[in-house]
This record gives structure tokens, C-alpha cells and sequence, in this order.
């Protein structure tokens, strides 16, 4: 029995502009993405040769294998390194393993460009502490460290990916019933062997799972390759795309060509994973919880400990040590040690003296809320749409909400200046294409949020309001908005928070007057500043740090205030 | 839903009475709105309201719901839970407070009108739900199994209260329930569904007394259902009509002993089954013919287990009805 048709619904205009404004977001700069990579760049005239310039050429095919022996190494390094890690906090008795939790989180919120900045000030060959300390200790032309390569890139990427493996295994190995383990060892498999041909098995589809995810983030990744690879004159798939980008006239055509395959290969990693993750072969979690009991590590506890720490270590402490002190430096090339090189000379100077910091650190908090703002008004008003199948093929509407999630942040970005770079809509140069990358790359956080907490409203709490004379829109704003004003705004903090730090849209779209702190960083970087670098980079962590802080005081004064 | 052909009288409480998946919910929806129906129409007072091709919305019906959640909103106190649809109408203020006050004292809430819903208990909260319906005083109050979240003892008094509301309002009530006692105290008439058609629709009376299928007699109240063989059993009306059709008792029809005045069938058969009720004794017999009858006696009856009986089913009580 179909449900009352949309057009006879008072108000429906609004539903229409939403599902309009979404396809604005997210299908108009896919199909000029598409549609680019097609055309030729001065006649306009379809053609394929976009596509067979960029791949026939050899300088243009290294980038494609350098991505993948990224992705590759990355993902093995993260998987190699998580599971591990995710076995000895959740499944054994190693001291302070409740203290590695919030240093994997610590990890996970660090943006990996800033990581890789940190590592630049470690790891710089002769100017890098690790190096020079080494050179002191064990004299010699040079030290052994050299983060400018693909070496290093992979080892901070894969830093930052050891987050996602550990937790998703961790996740599986939290919930597994010790009974599995114990069937084992009463047919006397020993510890080892039952970790190995019971435990981790059973884990297999979280590890490859995590293996693909890693996998995935590092291919999109733009940050640690620009910042570490362009220097060494190394290109990765979405460095060579911001190389066609930024000459002039931007290559827009030949870009669009080369970032269709990455736009594929994506989707279909992510098609692979969602089938992994179906399987039932592996479901282990059966609802019914069963005793979880430790296994005993014995002597080696502590050693484990040690060996634990070592991934945070890296990630977290040396990276925000390194970020923090260089930002206190005067001159970071002299060293803490040198007299009165340790100033907050930096801080004033990017906060109050310098017009591009200062502006742009209001940009990212403007464009960050207004970015919020418009990826929570349109994912609540599409899943409304959907959650209440107030239109046929409701499945579309939200899958067309979802989609962002599969495209890299440049391929985005290319798309959306293949877009509104002219007229009719012309945003480039403006703001709004910032804000609208923004909002579309973060639309499917808010829109899984929007109808997870939208199915927690049960429909008859409008329906009533209905029949007692309220039609959907006043329902809407009377009844349902009041009831999901706490998951409204952390849908608005997911979107926000993201936005604060994204990179690689907003190297894309930016003009000099449209900064944001991501891309002051950037330039920063590229010249050699690393006093600023550091300091915006400790700067943008500290708001995001506040900004957290004072929502979960709000959010929770909210929830005991709210009926 | 198969097809059903129902009206409902004015002022009269019709009570939709079905097992669970039956399509009295779905039945409901489609009257007020929420759904639109395949085909065949809905009119109210003659005016159509619901046809496959276009739908009246629920905002524009004037029907009010009652929803076996209540529906109470958590973020609104008693008072403005009750004021809302007069709110929506944009009557002056102080005929909206005149009227819940005055709708509030109807259901004895008056004290609680700043309450929030999660202060209330359930039965409270169903007046909440009851006044929010009535004080925009709707044409037709449809309400959704409305007492089955509550106990038994409450219930039972909401019952009754609930047809004082009618008694005193004179408005037209459509119930959906699966209560069969619910429906029968409440209603004028009752219509018994089964898999999304309509099986009867009559006053309780005649529903209980004289069910016209195997599934109402069956469902309203307890019976024994008996292949339909004239030679062997004598009835009270021959069957009109084709198709099959099945003998139905009530168990406390069935007697043990011979009545002076009535005409009986006689059967024989062997005591399964006994059991001391306090107010009855519960018995189960098979039959010759292997068919089992449920009989309710009265206390006093002495029988033992396995015991060859004779039973007596008044030809009056066997009822004919189609399968």
C-alpha cells in the first residue's frame, strides 16, 4: 500500500530544494569529473586522449606504482603492527593496557599531515634531531634518517593507519568468547598455538578488513606524500594530480583522467570490503557473551609493554614534542639549547601580527560552521526523506547522500572546480566552493547520523502531532527537531571538526583570499618555515582540542536538561 | 489486506477485533490517512477521503489518533501536550486554556498539568493521550489497541472509561483491538477480521451468540467445533449457503447430565482430561469419533479419569456455521 504521495503534502517545496541541493553537492561535480576527463582542453570536443596521454606516458605511469607500493607497504606495516597491538590490550593481562587506548586515540585524531611535519623536524637528513643526536653520539657525514622519501612516507602513513586496524580487531577480539580459546587449549594446544590457529582467524575478516581501509587511505592520501614526497621529487597518484592542478592554466582535463581510475579503484576496494565484513563464516559474536578471560603473558609483561608503547611513542609523544618545541624556537635550526631561542615569539606573531595567519585561522572556524551547517540541514532533510519513505526509491536518496564517502578528497576537489569554475554557478575564487567541498566530503557522517537518530524517533510521536492537525513541516520543526537536538549537534561537531583540518580539498580550491590554516600550513611548508608550521599546526590542534571540550560540557548539560 | 466493505453509524463505537496480522492496524492507517488504499474508497459523511488516486492527508481530516505507545511528547509538560492541536488551529490563548483545563478535569488530570510525560505513569499518560484526542473534538476517534500496554486491573477500569468518554461526547469511535472482553464491553458493534477480511459485524450479542463462522466462534469466547453430520447430530437451524460447514458448543453448554426440558443430542465417550477450577470443572472428553469436547461443568461434578461418559449438547446451543 503506498503511503500518501509526496505532492499532495503541504510543504513539499522544501523536500524538493533538499533533494535539489544535494545533487548540487554531490552528482553535479562527479559528472563534470567525469565528463572532463572526456574532453579535450580547447575544443571541448569528446575524446579519449586524456586518458591515453597520461597513461602511456612513463613519467605519468611511475606515480601510479609508487601510489601502490605505498598503499601496499602502509597497509601491511598497519596490520602487522594493529593486530598485535589490539591482541595484547584486549585479550591479555599486560600492565597499563588501558593506558594504550587513549594514545591510539590520540593517534587517530592527529591529522597525518602534521605528522609527517612533526617528522620532518625529526627526521630531516642533517637538520632532523634524530639525525643530528645520532651524528653526536656516533659521529660521521650523515645520519641514517632521511624522512624526504618513500621510505619515510610509508613509515608515517603507516603510523597513522595503525589506529584503524587496532581498533577494528580489537573491536572483534573485545567481543569473542573466551570458550572458543578454551576448546582449544583443552585439546591441549598451547597460548601460541591457540592465538595463532584459533584466535586470529577468527579475527581474519576485521584484520582485512583494516588491511583495506589502510590500504584505501593511504592511495587518497594527498597530506604526508605532498609534504614529504614533493620535496624528493617522488609523485604519488594525488601528488602528480596537484602538479597538473597547479600549473598554468590548470590541466583540469588530463587530471580528471588520471584521478578516474583512483575514483574505481576505490570503489571497488570498499564494494571487496563490505563483502568480507558479510561473510557469516566468522560471526563469532553471537549475543551471547560467554566468560572473556585474559591470557596470562607471564615474564613477558613487560617487555610487551615496551614493545606497545613504541607505535605511540612515534605517533603521538615524539610528533607533539617536536611540534610543540619547534613552535617555541625562534630559529628551529639552532636548537632548544641555544640561548634565548625558546620564545613565544611564533604564537603572537601568527595570532595577532600577521594578517594571512590571523584571517586564516577565522576562515577555517567560518567555513568550518557553515560547511557544518549545511551538510546537517541537508542530511536531516534527506533523511527524513528516507527513514519515513516519503518518496519512492528512498534507496537512491540515500546512497547519493553516501557516495562522498568513496572519493578522495582531490578527486572531490577536482570535480567541484570542473563544476563551478564557471558560470552557471560560479563559486571558484568564493567561499562557497569551499564550504560546499566541505559539506559534501563530510555528508555521509551527518547523514548516518541524521537517520541513525532519526530511527530512534518512533514515527507515532508525528504521526500524532498529524492527525491533531500539523502538517509535516510544522511537525517536523515542532515535534521531531526539539526531540533530536542533542544528536543534531554532535552531527554538526563530526562535520565540523573534519572540516577544521582537511587538506587536501582545500589545496585545490583555495585563493589567496579564501586561506584556511591547512593551507597556510602548506604553503608554510613548502617554504621552508617550519617555526610556523609547527605553531599553526599546534595552534589548529588546540582549538579543535577547546571546541571539543566546551561541546561535550554543552552537550551534556543538554541531555540532563532535556526531556 | 484481502477487501473489506464497512460502515460505521454515527456517534456508534465500532470495534475492529482480530488476531495479530489480521489488518486492523493497517485498516486503521488507511482511515486516517497514513496510507493510501489499492483500490475502493473511504468517505466520511459522504464526502470521499481516500481513493488510489488521491488521499486527504491526516492533517487535514480532523480524526484524531490514539496510539498504543500513547504517542505522549517527552518534551512537552500535560498542558501543552493537550494544547497542541488547539494550538495548530490557532484558537485565542484563552480559549485554549479554558479548554484543557476543562478536558483535564474531564479526565481527572487537572492536578498534573505541568507534569512532564516521564513523571506519569502509564494509565496517566493514556489520559494525556485521550485528552490531547478529544479537546480538539475531532468527528471520528480511532483508537490503536490503546489498553494493552497497561495491567490488567487497569484496563479494566480504562475500559469503562473509555465508554463514559463516548457515552458523554456521543463521538464516532473506531477500535482496533485483540481483546475480545475489551471489545465486547466497549463496542455498539464488532467487526471480526481475519487475514485482512471481514468475518462478521454485529452487536457483541449476536457476535458471541450466534457466530455466522468457525474463526468468530472460535475466537470470541471458548467452543468446540464438531464436523457437521445431520444424521448423527440434530441442530438448532439447518445451514444455508454452500461450502463447508461445522457444528460449534460453547463448553459450558455441554451437559452431563440429561436437562428435563431440552431436546439433546446424546454422544458417548471417555474422560482425557479433568481439572478443579475452583469455579468449574474443567473436562476434556474424547469422542467415538475421536473428535475431543472441552466442557465446563459445575464443581460439583463427580467423575474420574477414563471414565466412559455420556455427554448432552442441547440442540439449541449446536450452532451451524460455515468453515
Amino acid at each position: 500500500m503506498p503511503a500518501v504521495a509526496l505532492r499532495q503534502q503541504a510543504g513539499w517545496v522544501v523536500w524538493i530544494a533538499a533533494a535539489l541541493v544535494l545533487l548540487l553537492m554531490v552528482l553535479v561535480p562527479l559528472a563534470w569529473l567525469a565528463l572532463s576527463s572526456f574532453q579535450d582542453p580547447t575544443t571541448g570536443a569528446l575524446t579519449l586522449r586524456n586518458y591515453v596521454s597520461t597513461f602511456s606516458k612513463r613519467i605519468y605511469l611511475e606515480p601510479v606504482l609508487n601510489s601502490f607500493k605505498l598503499a601496499v607497504a602502509v597497509a601491511t606495516i598497519a596490520v602487522l603492527v594493529g593486530t598485535p597491538l589490539a591482541w595484547v590490550v584486549s585479550r591479555t593481562d599486560m600492565p597499563c593496557r588501558r593506558l594504550i587506548r587513549p594514545l591510539v586515540l590520540a593517534a587517530f585524531v592527529t591529522p597525518s599531515f602534521l605528522g609527517a611535519n612533526a617528522w620532518i623536524f625529526l627526521a630531516a637528513p642533517n637538520s632532523g634531531w634524530l639525525n643530528r643526536i645520532w651524528l653526536a653520539l656516533f659521529g660521521g657525514e650523515h645520519g641514517p634518517f632521511n624522512v624526504f622519501s618513500l621510505q619515510g612516507a610509508i613509515f608515517v602513513i603507516a603510523l597513522y593507519s595503525i589506529p584503524y586496524t587496532f581498533t577494528l580487531v580489537s573491536g572483534t577480539l573485545e567481543l569473542m568468547s573466551s570458550e572458543l580459546e578454551d576448546a582449544a587449549t583443552t585439546l591441549g594446544s598451547s597460548t601460541w598455538r591457540t592465538t595463532w590457529q584459533v584466535t586470529l582467524p577468527l579475527a581474519l575478516p576485521a584484520i582485512l578488513s583494516g588491511f583495506l581501509l589502510s590500504f584505501l587511505e593511504a592511495l587518497e592520501l594527498f597530506g604526508p606524500p605532498a609534504f614529504l614526497l614533493i620535496p624528493a621529487r617522488q609523485q604519488v597518484m594525488t601528488t602528480q594530480l596537484y602538479l597538473f592542478f597547479s600549473q598554468f592554466p590548470p590541466q583540469i582535463e588530463v587530471a580528471a583522467a588520471y584521478a578516474m581510475p583512483l575514483l574505481l579503484v576505490t570503489i571497488c576496494l570498499l564494494f571487496v570490503q563490505r563483502r568480507i565484513l558479510g561473510r557469516r563464516r566468522f560471526v563469532t559474536v553471537t549475543g551471547k557473551g560467554g566468560v572473556r578471560r585474559q591470557t596470562r603473558l607471564g615474564p613477558w609483561r613487560w617487555p610487551a609493554l615496551g614493545l606497545a608503547l613504541i607505535p605511540a611513542a612515534l605517533s603521538v609523544i615524539l610528533p607533539y614534542g617536536a611540534l610543540l618545541l619547534v613552535s617555541l624556537e625562534h630559529v628551529w635550526g639552532k636548537g632548544p639549547f641555544a640561548p634565548g631561542n625558546l620564545t613565544g615569539y611564533w604564537y603572537r606573531w601568527a595570532i595577532f601580527d600577521n594578517a594571512t595567519t590571523r584571517q586564516a585561522i577565522e576562515h577555517s572556524l567560518e567555513y568550518s560552521a557553515g560547511a557544518a551547517t549545511l551538510a546537517v540541514v541537508v542530511a536531516t532533510l534527506v533523511a527524513y526523506m528516507v527513514v519515513r519513505r516519503m518518496v519512492p526509491l528512498t534507496s537512491l536518496l540515500g546512497f547519493t547522500a553516501m557516495a562522498p564517502f568513496v572519493v578522495p578528497g582531490i578527486v572531490l576537489a577536482i570535480g567541484f572546480f570542473a563544476a563551478y569554475s564557471h558560470p552557471p554557478i560560479l563559486l571558484y575564487g568564493t567561499a562557497g566552493i569551499l564550504i560546499a567541498a566541505y559539506a559534501t566530503r563530510f555528508l555521509p557522517i551527518a547523514f548516518s547520523n541524521a537517520s541513525g537518530i532519526l530511527r530512534g524517533i518512533n514515527v507515532d510521536l508525528e504521526n500524532a502531532a498529524r492527525t491533531l492537525g500539523a502538517g509535516r513541516i510544522h511537525t517536523l520543526l515542532s515535534i521531531t527537531v526539539p526531540l533530536l537536538r542533542t544528536g543534531l549537534l554532535s552531527g554538526w561537531l563530526l562535520v565540523f571538526i573534519p572540516a577544521l583540518r582537511e587538506l587536501s580539498a582545500s589545496v585545490f580550491l583555495f585563493t589567496p583570499r579564501t586561506q584556511v590554516v591547512t593551507t597556510v600550513i602548506f604553503d608554510f611548508s613548502d617554504a621552508g618555515n617550519y617555526e610556523a608550521v609547527s605553531t599553526m599546526g599546534v595552534l589548529m590542534m588546540l582549538i579543535t582540542f577547546l571546541i571539543v571540550v566546551a561541546a561535550y560540557r554543552f552537550i551534556g548539560r543538554e541531555v540532563t536538561r532535556a526531556r | 489486506m484481502d477487501s473489506i466493505d464497512l460502515e460505521v453509524r454515527d456517534g456508534e463505537v465500532m470495534a475492529l477485533l482480530g488476531p495479530s496480522g489480521c489488518g486492523k492496524t493497517t485498516t486503521l492507517q488507511l482511515l486516517a490517512g497514513f496510507l493510501a488504499p489499492d483500490a475502493g474508497e473511504i468517505r466520511v459523511g459522504g464526502r470521499p477521503v481516500s481513493s488510489p488516486r488521491s488521499v486527504v492527508p491526516p492533517e487535514r481530516r480532523n480524526m484524531s489518533l490514539i496510539f498504543q505507545s500513547y504517542a505522549v511528547w517527552p518534551h512537552k509538560t500535560v498542558h501543552e501536550n493537550v494544547a497542541f492541536g488547539l494550538r495548530v488551529r490557532k484558537l485565542p490563548r484563552h480559549e485554549i486554556r479554558e479548554r484543557v483545563v476543562r478536558i483535564l478535569d474531564t479526565v481527572r488530570l487537572d492536578l498534573l498539568a505541568d507534569r512532564y510525560p516521564d513523571e506519569l505513569s502509564g494509565g496517566q499518560q493514556q489520559r494525556v493521550a485521550l485528552a490531547r484526542a478529544l479537546v480538539v473534538e475531532p468527528e471520528i476517534l480511532l483508537l490503536d489497541e490503546p489498553l494493552s500496554n497497561l495491567d490488567a486491573n487497569l484496563r479494566e477500569e480504562m475500559r469503562f472509561e473509555i465508554r463514559r468518554l463516548h457515552d458523554a461526547t456521543g463521538i464516532t469511535m473506531v477500535y482496533v483491538t485483540h481483546d475480545q472482553g475489551e471489545a465486547m464491553v466497549i463496542a455498539d458493534r464488532v467487526a471480526v477480521m481475519n487475514h485482512g477480511r471481514l468475518e462478521q459485524v454485529a452487536p457483541p450479542e449476536e457476535v458471541y451468540e450466534r457466530p455466522t463462522t468457525k474463526f468468530v466462534a472460535s475466537f470470541i469466547g471458548r467452543t468446540n467445533v464438531l464436523a457437521y453430520e445431520p444424521s448423527r447430530l440434530e441442530v438448532a437451524q439447518a445451514p444455508v449457503g454452500r461450502g463447508n460447514h461445522v457444528v460449534c458448543i460453547r463448553p459450558h453448554e455441554v451437559l452431563l447430565e440429561k436437562p428435563a426440558n431440552d431436546r439433546c443430542n446424546r454422544l458417548v465417550g471417555r474422560i482425557v482430561r479433568i481439572v478443579y477450577l475452583g469455579e468449574a470443572r474443567d473436562l476434556e472428553v474424547e469422542l467415538d469419533s475421536g473428535e475431543r469436547l472441552r466442557i465446563l461443568a459445575p464443581p460439583s461434578t463427580r467423575r474420574r479419569l477414563g471414565e466412559q461418559v455420556e455427554v448432552f449438547l442441547p440442540v439449541q446451543s449446536c450452532r451451524v456455521v460455515s468453515e
